[in-house]
């Protein structure tokens, strides 16, 4: 169990990222990650000035560079496969300390390395700066389905205990001496998702009756409702512009 | 006792039920509950004591037999009516609190039943001050002590002000404090009160009068103390007070 | 393994969000369906559920754990249509929350493991179910929908990889490493699932979707111990039974859709991949890797396909081995109902 898989990213505080409606950032933040996708790998200096925005974002939300640096682990896999390219890539090949690398490899790395750490850099600052339900909040605002937001919203709510649950568990399992080591124990930690899965789901019929209790017909009520000012907009979009700025001089300077 | 009140605020009869999976739970309970009364429903583990909690407030549909709530007979097309009027405080606390926090818990009944704007905010406010929570009011519930977080199910539940209170083992996983300060709120309450519960001390505290289900059937009924104070009767039902504990003389 | 931004082009990653929104877009309608105004809390701690058990390794071989996607199981455990809303939200929390897979990449993520899994895994179900009855043949049904849904994942996987991948790998050789891996994951998949499922059978058997049991009448007992019958309840909702042919059609329909249009929106735009090939003389690299010899790996040039329909054909054969498993499984299960 990756103990460190859940740990939360949110960090309170008041800046000028903090306040902004969360439909502002997430609009922001995938606008961002999608110039960034489009950007031509060869155009260096515009993944460096990429950077450059989202440490002023970083800058302008406290939020320190531990905090990003600590979550970006979440990419170690993928940048395993990225050094694996340039070894089992195709075509041209030059020689590096000794090792035959494929050019077209060695491109492919850096072009998924880059992008990879921007976007994931982009989402640690959006969950560091707004709350998990606010999120939601926003989401809901940019039309994402009701029942989508509902279904989060509950998982949400509910994931904490649910691992509780499957802590507990695996405590009573260890304090009787099982561990998994090989696969004959994959029945055990079977049987005891069997007995999650049960938990969870009366769980969840419980959470429908008590719903139904206090006089739900299938709509959620709206409670909190926010809007986004003209000015907060242009705030937030501040960086997917800067970023678009960015790739428009690069392609026109460099194409 | 309140013979006052020309309706009776719970009225049980004939009821049975059986699951989907075919376990039968009720076989035909009768029980009816005066206006004002604070009643205990005490049963083994096992004894159908949910099962009849949930047919209160039309949760679960009666296989055969009725129920009435204020004079409302509980069917589908009065389910709306009958929810507001029932109360239900669940045994976990995380079931009854799914909102992401205790503001929005509190104002979800009242917002289904229409509230908006200052007139929730009122609503919600005089519930959680009854309860002793209102510093609470803008935290995520999974952030409060299981004790704090009971009370605020108890005022999500007042907050709709509801004829009945019907709260499932209301004393269960409490420190003694805790255990107390909710005695104290359930007693300052104004409202018809089943608690179902097999702690039963707690049953004496706040009841005068208790109902025991075993086997699927009310198998006694009368004043707690009565009750309680009939050891073969305790035993028939697999009930037991706490070591020690000794019924205090009239 | 969630796929970050940056590893497919742009027209890749909208295509593929286009068609996961598609599918999730049936998925509200049929999970309502289904579910009705219980979908919300439901499918919330069941997506939790899953996002739980995702987070338990399970030892594969030697030194080396995997984990379980979920989809076949979710699909099992409570229909086809909740099944992908639960991973649509696990994986759009992962994203959102936790900065697991790319936003731009949330398309191919939900497409991947949230609709293919669920899909495949689904349909291997039914069919497998249709032939061996009884719990028996539901724990086996449930082995082999969980173990053939992860290299259904890590095929269309390949496919888009194929269509828009960013890196300058043969397909032949991506389709070997990541089925080869995968179908290992799949079978440590494919017991835990089914494991699961007979764990939820024995105790809540109710709760499994498809697999319920019927209701026995009602008895009033007196306070005399005399019991009497009373009319029986309403049936339970009947199994999902006769809805087979329609979502499997659906299925193969979505599937082949997502090959055959993604492919032609995509090919125009020859990228890394294919400029690769072309200049560096692909058939001979090719040739090295295990199904570099095949006219379908080489982009469909080298036999002379178009990529669209050979994307076409490609699922057609990925449906047809599944096919032929299920078929295969069918005397075993039939012997052990």
């Amino acid at each position: 169990m990756s103990a460190g898989h859940h740990h939360r990213l949110h960090l309170p505080g008041d800046s000028v990222v903090h306040r902004l409606p969360p439909q502002c950032k997430l609009l922001a933040v995938l606008a961002f990650a999608i110039v960034v996708v489009a950007t031509p790998r060869e155009r260096f200096w515009a993944f460096a000035a990429y950077a450059v925005l989202l440490g002023a974002v970083a800058a302008a939300a406290r939020v320190p560079a531990g905090h990003i640096a600590r979550r970006m682990v979440i990419e170690v896999p993928f940048v395993l496969f990225a050094v694996l390219i340039p070894v089992i890539g195709l075509g041209e090949r030059v020689s590096v300390l000794g090792l035959s690398l494929s050019v077209e490899g060695l491109w492919a790395a850096w072009n998924i390395l880059a992008k990879a750490t921007l976007g994931v850099v982009a989402s640690i600052l959006l969950a560091a700066t707004t709350e998990p339900r606010v999120i939601l909040l926003g989401a809901q605002r940019l039309r994402l389905p009701d029942l989508l937001v509902q279904i989060a919203m509950f998982m949400l709510r509910y994931m904490d205990v649910i691992l509780d649950e499957m802590r507990r568990m695996r405590v009573a399992r260890e304090s009787r001496g099982f561990e998994a080591r090989n696969a004959r124990h994959i029945p055990v930690i079977a049987r005891s998702a069997g007995a999650l899965f049960i938990r969870s789901y009366e769980r969840g019929e419980r959470v429908h009756l008590a719903m139904l209790s206090r006089g739900y017909t299938g709509r959620m009520p709206i409670m909190a409702d926010m809007t986004a000012s003209t000015a907060q907009w242009a705030t937030a979009l501040a960086l997917p512009a800067g970023a678009f700025a960015v790739l428009g001089l690069s392609l026109a300077g460099l194409g | 006792m309140n013979s006052l009140a020309p309706v009776n605020s719970l009225e049980v009869s004939r009821l049975a039920y059986a699951y989907p999976d075919g376990t039968q739970a009720l076989f035909g309970v009768d029980l009816s509950i005066a206006r004002g009364e604070r009643v205990a429903l005490l049963g083994p583990n096992g004894a159908g004591k949910t099962t009849l909690v949930m047919h209160l407030n039309g949760i679960l549909t009666a296989g055969h037999g009725t129920v009435t709530v204020a004079g409302t007979p509980v069917r589908k097309d009065t389910l709306k009516e009958v929810r507001q009027r029932v109360g239900l405080v669940f045994q976990d606390p995380d079931d009854q609190l799914f909102m992401p926090t205790v503001r929005d818990d509190v104002a979800f009944g009242p917002a289904n039943a229409g509230l908006r704007g200052a007139e929730l905010d009122r609503v919600v406010t005089a519930a959680l001050e009854r309860v002793g929570m209102l510093d609470a009011i803008d935290r995520p519930p999974h952030h409060l002590s299981f004790g704090q977080r009971r009370r605020v199910a108890v005022a999500t539940v007042l907050a709709m002000e509801p004829e009945i209170l019907v709260l499932d083992e209301p004393s269960s996983n409490l420190d003694p404090a805790a255990r107390r300060e909710l005695a104290e709120i359930l007693r300052s309450l104004d409202v018809t009160v089943l608690m179902v519960t097999h702690d039963l001390p707690y049953a004496l505290e706040l009841c005068e009068r208790s109902l025991i289900l075993s086997g699927g059937v009310i198998a006694a009924d009368g004043p707690t103390r009565k009750l309680l104070s009939d050891a073969e009767l305790l035993a028939e039902h697999r009930l037991e007070l706490p070591y020690g504990f000794t019924i205090p003389a009239v | 393994m969630h796929v970050p931004d940056g590893f497919f082009n742009v027209v890749t990653s909208i295509s593929a969000g286009a068609v996961a929104a598609a599918g999730v877009a049936v998925c509200l309608r049929g999970a309502r369906r289904e579910l009705d105004d219980r979908t919300a809390p439901m499918a919330g701690l069941v997506a939790a559920f899953i996002f739980a058990v995702q987070m338990l390794n399970f030892p594969v071989a030697a030194g080396t754990s995997g984990h379980l996607l979920g989809g076949a199981l979710a699909a099992i455990l409570v229909g086809p249509y909740t099944g992908v809303l639960c991973m649509t939200v696990v994986l759009l929390v992962q994203a959102v929350f936790f900065a697991d897979g790319g936003l731009t990449a949330l398309g191919v993520n939900v497409t991947i493991m949230g609709l293919v899994t669920v899909l495949a895994g689904w349909a291997v179900f039914r069919v497998v179910t249709g032939f061996a009855r009884g719990k028996g043949g539901v724990t086996a049904a449930a082995f082999l929908a969980a173990l053939i849904s992860v290299p259904a994942s890590a095929l269309v996987f390949t496919l888009l990889f194929w269509i828009g991948g960013t890196a300058p790998i043969s397909v032949g050789a991506v389709a070997a490493a990541m089925g080869g891996v995968h179908l290992l994951i799949g079978i440590g998949e494919g017991v835990i699932t089914a494991v699961t499922v007979g764990a939820v059978l024995a105790v809540r058997p109710d709760l499994v979707y498809g697999a319920r049991g019927l209701a026995k009448p009602l008895v009033l007992r007196g306070a005399d111990g005399e019991s009497t019958p009373v009319g029986a309840p309403e049936p339970a909702a009947a199994p999902a039974g006769g809805r087979l042919k329609p979502f499997l059609l659906g299925g193969v329909g979505v599937t082949l859709l997502l090959a055959g249009l993604v492919s032609f929106v995509a090919s125009p735009d020859p990228d890394g991949l294919e400029a690769v090939a072309e200049n560096q003389g692909f058939g001979e690299q090719a040739g090295e890797h295990a199904f570099g010899g095949w006219a379908l790996a080489d982009y469909g040039e080298v036999g002379g396909i178009p990529v669209g329909i050979a994307g076409v054909i490609g699922v057609g054969l990925v449906l047809l081995i599944a096919g032929a498993v299920a078929f295969a499984a069918r005397s075993r299960d039939g012997v052990r109902a």
